[in-house]
């Protein structure tokens, strides 16, 4: 199921992040999952949030650059070999990963993983085919 | 005290200044014959050659700059045919195109005598040997010492930069007596030799060290590891590179030599030629070079001159160690640097119409200076991924190597982190003490 990234160019240095994280809390903006990936220079934040256009703007008006991604959610169940299961659907149908960050569900027994994939569309039509579909989007902030 | 040619360079200022009318009305003529872009600024300013009789009618005439050699790349402001140019030197300009000089035989042998004056000013003969490590190739500076080392009649190693192990046992090996190179690779030497405890076999007497600012604390290091006297010189391949002014043993300012070019010092805002003795932008013209002549040039750099006859008996005019720059000009690691040179960067890497804002922190660590280009992060440049940043990051640092011809270390930072001033971001930060 296709749900809005927002990703947050943060600069690596102390004190960077929370910030970001501050005014979007404050801005009622709830997170349902977040990944940091970095370098020893710069970061890149990756969150899933309920309020997409809400949180651009609060982060836009604060200067701070700010892109929206589509990226695949898939609820999974949240048990030994879950993830490996939805990874190795993927490869099997030669979809690349380019990244992905998974997190444990408030749902008891869900989890939620987050894919970014060179082929969105054709990832999509197989999870489905797989079981993996049946997520509509408001649910999944959720899970 | 040995002065090469005692009969110009102790000449009285009013055989000086004589000798300086004749041959600037003659100038004058050939550059309006030969060179359009001249000529048109002559016309526009209602000027005809006629008009020019000596020196006190200099102030009168049209400036020219950096900008020139630009618009007339490659060779548009040579005044004779390129069958008569013998050789070439080319250097970074303001933005991504080379300014290129030319000179013609007499202009290289005119440019040899200069640097063996100096040479001989500094003490040395024909029984030195002088090792010369400024790079070689399109840099004025290797090519221009060498040349002035053989018209003394001393012996030359022709070493180039770079390779400092080998520079050291050469100059060892050698007995090298002088050494030609920058400042800082004068210290860097220095320490490595004292590091190696090699200085008892050093035979080193004189340094002659220009092409970037350096300071009296510096010099005194560099003295005390290299057991030399140290001497700054002063050259702009424009004017002629290495050459166009050096210190004599007195050490009392630098002298410019008169008969082939001649100083002035103006008001860089409002381009008056200012009193004797005051700090100004530095101005050249060059009266003797066929190739290349440059009237009025503006050097932007900001110096003063002195006009009293000197300990040593030259009579030449000494200008004072540039304190600055009247353009946004930085040496750093003795290439000139501009910021403009950056934005062009940053504008072809984000492909936008807007030029990032950034950031240039020049710093002096171990007696090498260090380049960091600070880029804010923007819309255009950012992406999803890790690696597209990455990549972001990897061609403005090799835009910048490639229009500079050194490395800068490139940080993305968060956007409006960098200082700005009435709204207006601080583009340099150069905390080099000299
Ligand atoms: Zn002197």
């Amino acid at each position: 199921m296709k749900v809005k990234q927002l990703s947050v160019f943060i600069e690596n240095r102390k004190g960077n992040l929370a910030p970001v994280l501050s005014h979007l809390s404050r801005g009622g903006v709830d997170i349902s999952a977040l990944s940091l990936a970095d370098t020893s220079d710069f970061g890149v934040l990756r969150l899933i949030v309920d309020k997409v256009e809400l949180a651009q703007k609060i982060l836009s008006e604060d200067g701070v650059i700010v892109k929206v991604t589509e990226v695949l959610a898939v609820v999974m169940n949240d048990h030994p070999g879950g993830a490996a299961e939805v990874v190795n659907i993927l490869a099997d149908n030669h979809v690349e990963i380019e990244y992905m960050y998974a997190c444990a569900g408030k749902t008891l027994g869900k989890a939620l993983m987050i894919v970014r994939v060179d082929d969105p569309a054709k990832a999509e039509e197989i999870l489905c085919a797989n079981g993996f579909g049946d997520t509509k989007a408001n649910e999944i902030y959720r899970i | 005290m040995s002065i090469r040619n005692p009969e110009i360079e102790c000449m009285p200022r009013e055989q000086i200044v004589a000798m300086q009318n004749e041959r600037l009305v003659a100038q004058v003529k050939r550059c309006y014959e030969n060179v359009e872009c001249f000529r048109k600024r002559m016309d526009e300013a209602g000027l005809t050659p006629d008009d020019v009789h000596g020196v006190e009618d200099l102030s009168k005439l049209p400036f020219s700059y950096k900008s020139d050699l630009r618009d007339y790349y490659p060779f548009g402001l040579f005044a004779t045919p390129m069958s008569e140019i013998v050789r070439v030197h080319a250097s970074s300009g303001t933005t991504g195109k080379r300014i290129v000089v030319g000179y013609t035989k007499n202009d290289l042998a005119m440019w040899a005598d200069c640097v063996a004056r100096m040479m001989e000013a500094v003490g040395l003969d024909e029984r030195d040997i002088v090792q010369v490590s400024y790079g070689y190739g399109l840099f004025t500076g290797g090519l221009g010492a060498h040349g002035g080392t053989e018209a003394l009649g001393a012996t030359v190693i022709p070493m180039s930069s770079g390779n400092t192990s080998l520079q050291i046992q050469t100059m060892v090996d050698f007995g090298a007596t002088a050494l030609c190179c920058t400042p800082s690779y004068a210290l860097y030497l220095g320490e490595e030799i004292e590091r190696l405890g090699l200085k008892d076999q050093l035979k080193l007497k004189a340094g002659i060290f220009g092409a970037e600012p350096w300071s009296e604390d510096m010099r005194l290091q560099i003295q005390e590891k290299l057991g030399l006297k140290a001497y700054d010189i002063y050259g702009l391949s424009e004017i002629l590179g290495p050459g166009v002014a050096c210190e004599c043993e007195c050490q009392a300012g630098m002298h410019v030599w008169e008969d082939h070019f001649i100083p002035e010092i103006i008001d860089p805002d409002t381009c008056e030629v200012l009193p004797e003795g005051e700090s100004g932008e530095l101005v050249f013209t060059t009266i003797t070079k066929e190739g290349f002549p440059l009237i009025r040039y503006r050097t932007r750099d900001i110096c003063s001159l002195n006009y009293e006859k000197c300990a040593c008996g030259r009579t030449h005019v000494r200008m004072r160690k540039p304190s600055g720059r009247s353009d946004d000009m930085l040496i750093i690691r003795g290439v000139n640097v501009f910021p403009s040179q950056i934005e062009e960067v940053l504008l072809r890497v984000s492909g936008g119409d807007i030029t990032p804002n950034y950031q240039i922190v020049v710093d002096r660590v171990n007696n090498t200076d260090t380049f960091d280009v600070n880029v804010e992060m923007s819309e255009t440049l950012f992406a999803d991924d890790i690696r597209s940043i990455e990549a972001v990051e990897k061609r403005i640092t090799s835009g910048l190597r490639d229009m500079l011809g050194i490395s800068a270390k490139v940080h993305l930072v968060n956007p409006k982190t960098i200082a700005r001033s009435e709204g207006k971001a601080k583009r340099v930060i150069d905390n080099r003490k000299y």
